[in-house]
């Protein structure tokens, strides 16, 4: 099963990352563009049989850092 | 004066903790224990750990996350729950607040780029076991070398971190962005110190300034006696 996490700053948090992306699209002659924000994207190749709790576990003890980021688990349709 | 047993973590990608042994043992007396970070268990009767500076794992996922899930991660974990002195510095500092031992994150620095200079630091707290040596407010000069030292934790968080006097340095000047220009902070019980600034940099005149060695001389004074 493919499974995918997206792993995004929290709101707030800043990302000097995302500001920089920004500044560089604008240096391109890209205009309009408001704000960016640079995430993670992790994907996973797990058995059938891994559970919606253990993905959520998975997460919370190492893909995400709950204090800065937040994450959305999504299931690539088999 | 009984021996100081101090070991020094070493993960796959530390590069200061030869520097953080050196000094450990020039102030102490005695060559600290090196311990692997495969290791599951700590040599027994530590009086100080320390985890140094470095880019284990190669930074990958976050800065620290990696090395603060390794094994011997849980038996420090463990001994710092007893009360044994742990002190984090740079990749250190990371690593200790990814495993939970020290609350917040170290975002990437506001400025994006990396700070490699010697920087002006606040004592803000010399009540602890690492900061007895300085005096209050003083300014000291420590070295700073790092891409994510940014510190960052909700508003809530740094109001008790500041209520508590849990903030051991603080920078006197612009570093990283860091919330309220903290550069270290202690753990709740007061035994682990996380600092992104590398007192093991500053010990003796050869390396441009010795004010990190008051830091340590407070430790190895506090454990085992003058």
């Amino acid at each position: 099963m493919k499974v995918r996490v997206h792993v995004s700053l929290k709101p707030g948090v800043l990302d000097p990352q995302g500001r920089a992306i920004h500044h560089s699209l604008e240096g391109l002659g890209f205009s309009g563009v408001n704000e960016v924000r640079a995430g993670r994207l992790i994907e996973l190749d797990v058995d059938e049989g891994v559970s919606d709790d253990s993905l959520d576990e998975m997460c919370r003890k190492l893909l995400a850092n709950m204090v800065i980021e937040n994450y959305r688990i999504e299931k690539a349709a088999a | 004066m009984s021996a100081f047993r101090a070991a020094v973590v070493t993960f796959p990608g530390s590069n200061c903790d030869r520097d953080m042994a050196d000094a450990l043992e020039k102030i102490s007396g005695g060559a600290p224990l090196r311990v692997w970070h495969g290791d599951a268990e700590l040599p027994e009767r530590l009086d100080f750990i320390a985890l140094p500076g470095g880019f284990s794992y190669g930074d990958y996922l976050r800065c620290g996350a990696i090395a603060s899930r390794s094994p011997i991660m849980r038996a420090v974990i463990e001994a710092a729950g007893r009360g044994v002195p742990v002190l984090g510095v740079c990749n250190g500092f990371q690593v200790l607040t990814e495993s939970g031992l020290l609350p917040g994150a170290l975002l990437r620095n506001s400025g994006i780029r990396f700070v490699c200079r010697e920087v002006a630091l606040k004592v803000e707290n010399n009540q602890s076991l690492f900061t007895a040596g300085y005096d209050a407010g003083q300014t000291i000069r420590i070295p700073v070398a790092h891409h994510d030292g940014n510190f960052y934790a909700d508003d809530a968080t740094l109001d008790r971190l500041e209520g508590e006097g849990r903030v051991a340095f603080r920078y006197a000047e612009a570093v990283n962005g860091s919330a309220r220009d903290i550069a270290g902070v202690l753990n709740e019980a007061g035994n682990v110190l996380g600092m992104m600034p590398h007192p093991e940099r500053a010990i003796e005149a050869a390396h441009g300034g010795s004010d990190g060695r008051a830091l340590f001389q407070s430790a190895v004074k506090g454990l085992v006696g003058a």
